[in-house]
């Protein structure tokens, strides 16, 4: 359910990742499809909300970085491992999927920037009727 | 000066694909062939097989590529640049020295050997000298595992590369040379870029952090419109064209499958970041907010604007060390209920764990084909799945432990939940842990020393 005057989007669908590790902490880089679309990851990635996201599934916290220049926001998961390397007992000992979990996301977008971005919709369509 | 030096990547990890390496000294011009082989357990076992044997030490692997490459080693002048020299590069030259023989080399090999990272001999010797060798991870010094130490390295930067070059060498063999050094080092030859030109030498390091995993900034492992990435099983791997004021075309071989895009690019340059303004090197520290893609047509994405910063005064210090046993067992549950029958099978095999009485530092159950790699954002998994596997690993210093534990999951097919298959591969296999200790070591403790073989 989505608050009046807003639409839900799927991170998967306005953004690319790639994730891998260094010893306990997996990195997930998150890219934005279109060059306009990285201020709405900016602003709707934060550091809070990305942590509540992998609640359950890290121990640590999480840190932020932001790259303009490639459209992309770097995230730090702290504890993301079960001990990183060689004595992690996770299929996914080197986070190389992290990437994927955090595109599970789902945004809240004002129907009205999501018109003006374009933004392709949760329930399929785009806002803009492209 | 040349006004375009091409490097080529032909191994991202040691075990990467075996044919890369001649494909791209054959696929075109080329002047040098950088090839990575060091993760960062590698230098472990690569230390425990140097023990067994004292010629043995370094990626194996290196010299079947060096089979592949040396016509065009000896016939085009391509440079062959490696960490493949592992744990023990002297031996590693020898070695290659006699695949040059067998091939025909007639002394035309001039082998460059880059020694000086390794610390095992001296790690008591620092450490009494002040270098407490500190966990960067975990607060804690060396002393806390010092008799459990496998091996110790620093991770090298260019300089020693780039002195091999200019005394001749067509064959550069380095230990544990940072991945990204391999494709800066030539770079610096070629174009003579001073020790801080920092802004040059952070393009060549993150010229290197592009094709350092190979295949990987060139389609593959690309999530960006996957579908679309043309004929994978014939993947080019990168090739970086680089002038000499920094800029640089990544691309690859005309006809070969994959994709280099302003995408494919991106992903490879997040991968494994840390704190993007400040992105550490032995020569450099790079700044990657400063990076500028752009499309140079098919294939091609011109990188360039970056910026770097001097260099710390440490190295970085990656030390193994024995940190006990572990075993994974896995098995298959089938359709209807699969996820339930697994979850009781996991509560069965823990009841029985507890009885015997087993000490574990870790038990860890995963689901895989429910939850796996996703956890609780997978959410609740369907009761139509057609299977799971339980995948069940235990952890400890007790190596009697982690054996019994082997023997508790094959028991289960008979004695547990029904439905289940997939333990054909027999009992899980006991594994002892190497664990990794990154440590920072002041630089002017490490001399890195070069010989020239020809």
């Amino acid at each position: 359910m989505s608050a009046a005057g807003t639409v839900r989007v799927r991170l998967l669908d306005v953004a690319h990742a790639r994730s891998g590790d260094k010893g306990d902490t997996a990195n997930v880089g998150v890219i934005a499809l279109r060059p306009e679309w990285y201020p709405l990851l900016e602003r709707e990635l934060t550091r809070d909300r990305v942590a509540a996201h992998f609640r359950g599934l890290i121990t640590g916290g999480v840190d932020r970085f932001e790259l303009p220049n490639l459209g992309a926001l770097n995230f730090l998961l702290h504890g993301a491992l079960d001990g990183g390397g060689t004595l992690s007992l996770k299929t996914d000992a080197q986070g190389k999927v992290f990437s994927t979990a955090l595109l599970r996301m789902v945004l809240d977008v004002d129907a009205a920037e999501a018109r003006r971005l374009g933004l392709p919709l949760a329930s399929g369509g785009a806002a803009a009727g492209r | 000066m040349k006004q375009v030096v091409r490097v080529a990547a032909g191994q991202g990890f040691w075990g990467d694909w075996l044919e890369a390496p001649r494909r791209q000294v054959e696929g075109g011009p080329v002047d040098y062939l950088m090839l990575d082989y060091l993760a960062e357990v590698t230098m472990s076992i690569l230390q425990k097989q140097k023990e067994r044997d004292p010629k043995m030490g370094y990626a194996r692997d290196f010299l079947g590529a060096m089979q592949g490459v040396l016509p065009a080693v000896l016939e085009r002048g391509v440079k062959v640049i490696a960490n493949a020299g592992g744990v023990n590069p002297r031996a590693c030259a020898e070695a290659t020295r006699e695949v040059g023989a067998a091939g025909g080399a007639n002394g035309r090999l001039t082998i460059g050997v880059v020694t000086g990272d390794d610390l095992l001999p001296r790690l008591d010797e620092l450490i009494e000298a002040g270098h407490p060798l500190v966990n960067m991870e975990t607060g804690q010094p060396l002393s806390a595992v010092r008799d459990r130490v496998l091996s110790a390295n620093a991770y090298i930067g260019s300089t020693p590369i780039v002195e091999a070059l200019a005394r001749g060498a067509n064959v550069v063999i380095t230990g544990r040379s940072t991945d990204t050094a391999l494709t800066m080092a030539p770079l610096r030859h070629e174009f003579g870029w001073g020790a801080t030109d920092w802004d040059k030498l952070a393009a060549g390091i993150i010229a290197g952090h592009i094709i350092e995993c190979g295949a990987q900034c060139s389609g593959g492992n690309c999530l960006y419109d996957w579908r679309s990435i043309p004929h994978l099983a014939d993947v080019g791997f990168p090739i970086v064209e680089a002038s000499p004021d920094g800029s640089f075309v990544v691309t690859k071989h005309p006809g070969t499958g994959g994709r280099v895009s302003r995408q494919t690019v991106a992903e490879q340059l997040v991968y494994e970041m840390g704190d993007p303004h400040a992105y550490i090197t032995p020569d450099v520290v790079a700044d990657f907010t400063t990076i500028r893609l752009e499309d140079a047509g098919e294939d091609r994405v011109r990188v360039h604007g970056i910026r770097g910063a001097a260099a710390t005064d440490k190295l970085k210090v990656s030390i193994a060390y024995r940190a006990g046993f572990k075993a994974v067992g896995t098995l298959v549950y089938s359709w209807p209920e699969a996820f339930d029958k697994a979850r009781v099978a996991d509560a069965v095999l823990r009841e029985r764990l507890d009885r015997l009485g087993l000490r574990f530092d870790r038990v860890l159950t995963e689901f895989v084909g429910a939850n796996a790699t996703h956890g609780p954002l997978a959410g609740p998994p369907s009761p139509d799945l057609p299977e799971v596997t339980l995948r069940f690993g235990v952890r400890s210093g007790d190596r009697a432990a982690v054996e019994r534990f082997t023997r508790e999951i094959a028991p289960l097919v008979l004695t547990g939940p029904p439905s289940v298959t997939g333990f054909a591969g027999g009992r899980p296999k006991v594994e002892e842990i190497v664990a990794y200790w990154p440590a920072l070591v002041d630089k002017a403790v490490v001399q890195t020393k070069v010989e020239v073989l020809s």
